[in-house]
């Protein structure tokens, strides 16, 4: 094995450990820690690792702290970004059951994301309760809401308004969403 | 023909709609366009000339930042309707009211790509748990019990007591009551009929003056006096309640610090500060 080889072989054992090991409250590890644990040329560490990850249908997600995602971030975006693992393909209904999701509270999560999308990435709580009422038995709309804030994929603010957070970002493709919401045709 | 009063009035009036105005569609999220910047900008401009005061002159900043902040969100508007994430919301909302659960959860993982995560031991924690426990002295040594020595037990007088400061010798209610009666008679002589916070609780000593203060916060929690504020002068001033009136209303009660420290007592000693 060549010196390179065996350097890159190495750094990416240990990204491989950093990145799959919740090390935080939060999965995934800032670029800033890989930038140390790792050098300046983490991104291409990455990058190799992903190219691994393929074949076991996982990915290397990089989630900004701007809303958006970034076409040519710099060196400090990307040192401020998230960086995780994700299923890289679609997973089924059944799988979600499980990885511990119910049907039930997966499609309350889709509703609320949805809806908030529609409204500008910001709606009142209330008006987010009251849309999952539609589904989901009344004791549990509360208690939902407060999940999908905990495990991050909302936030709420001091006026009770709910916004998108990081792993919404990082799980869901937002446009995609939307258009097969929209394109979704009931079966005749 | 309206006075100049009434015309300030009638501005001031118009100024808080506006600011009202545009938080309800901050807090609201309501469409940012309800707000006619262009006309609202011409009544802040209509009423600058007449602001002198400092109160108004902070109204007119209010109503301008609230303005320019609903600019912003018009701005942000335009661009989200511009982008491909823009759909319409009562569209999209009755998609979701007519789709069956299932349906949605189908669609939806389609686009979900959970994060992995894995919360399990590694060698490299295992070994630094190793060193932290080689480490870690034995709890007999670290919660070694610190020899207090004995105290035996005796009985004490009221008077003793008292002069420990465990119990006072007049009844707290009482005492409340003879601090009212000197606020008002102190107060009364004053033309206002209210006196500046620090010439009524400063004292002698600064153990005396913070005893004052304490005493004059349970005068105002207890409704006995107002608290009144200026706070571009800076001013403090207590008004008493010419008859103690608790508050048994619902409205939320506001707690007002005030920093009674040493500094300030030699301050006020010195005459610098009232």
């Amino acid at each position: 094995m060549s010196k390179r080889k065996a350097y890159y072989a190495s750094k990416l054992r240990r990204a491989t450990h950093l990145l799959f090991y919740k090390r935080h409250k939060k999965p995934g590890v800032k670029g800033w820690e890989l930038h140390k644990a790792l050098g300046p040329d983490y991104p291409k560490v990455l990058k190799l690792l992903d190219g691994y990850l393929k074949t076991l249908d996982l990915q290397v997600k990089t989630v900004f702290e701007e809303e958006r995602p970034i076409e040519k971030p710099t060196t400090q975006q990307l040192d401020r970004a998230r960086f995780l693992i994700t299923l890289r393909g679609e997973i089924t209904p059944k799988e979600a059951k499980m990885i511990g999701w119910r049907v039930d509270d997966l499609a309350g999560l889709a509703i609320a994301i949805t809806y908030i999308i529609s409204k500008k990435g910001k709606s009142p709580r209330k008006e987010v309760e009251d849309i999952l009422r539609d589904k989901l038995p009344g004791w549990k709309i509360g208690l939902n809401v407060d999940r999908y804030i905990r495990y991050g994929y909302l936030t709420q603010d001091e006026n009770e308004q709910l916004y998108l957070d990081w792993r919404t970002r990082a799980e869901v493709d937002q446009n995609a969403l939307v258009d097969l919401i929209l394109s979704h045709e009931k079966p005749s | 023909m309206q006075s100049k009063k009434e015309h300030e009035h009638l501005g001031r009036e118009k100024l808080q709609r506006i600011i009202d105005t545009c938080k309800s569609v901050e807090d609201r999220s309501l469409d940012p366009f309800l707000v006619d910047i262009k006309g609202n900008i011409n009544t802040v401009k209509e009423y600058f000339p007449e602001w002198k005061i400092p109160e108004d002159l902070c109204l007119d900043a209010e109503t301008v930042h609230h303005l320019a902040y609903v600019t912003r969100l018009q701005s942000d508007w335009v661009k989200h309707r511009s982008t491909s994430l823009y759909t319409d919301p009562f569209l999209l909302e009755d998609k979701i009211r007519r789709m069956e659960k299932v349906d949605i959860v189908k669609n939806f993982v389609k686009i979900w790509r959970p994060t992995i995560e894995l919360e399990q031991i590694s060698l490299r924690s295992l070994t630094e748990a190793l060193e932290y426990w080689d480490s870690l002295l034995p709890l007999k040594e670290r919660w070694k019990e610190s020899d207090l020595g004995k105290n035996e037990t005796g009985t004490a007088t009221r008077e003793q007591l008292i002069n420990e400061k465990i119990l006072r010798d007049i009844a707290f209610s009482e005492e409340l009551e003879t601090f009212w009666r000197e606020l008002k008679n102190t107060a009364e002589k004053l033309e206002s009929g209210k006196i500046r916070y620090w010439n009524f609780i400063g004292a002698e000593t600064y153990n005396e003056t913070v005893q004052r203060a304490f005493m004059t916060s349970f005068l105002i929690t207890y409704g006995y006096a107002t608290l009144e504020i200026h706070p571009l002068e800076e001013e403090i001033f207590i008004v008493p309640s010419q008859k103690p009136a608790p508050r048994t209303d619902n409205r939320q009660q506001v707690s007002i610090p005030i920093a009674v420290s040493a500094n300030d007592w030699q301050k006020w000693k010195k005459g610098e500060l009232q």
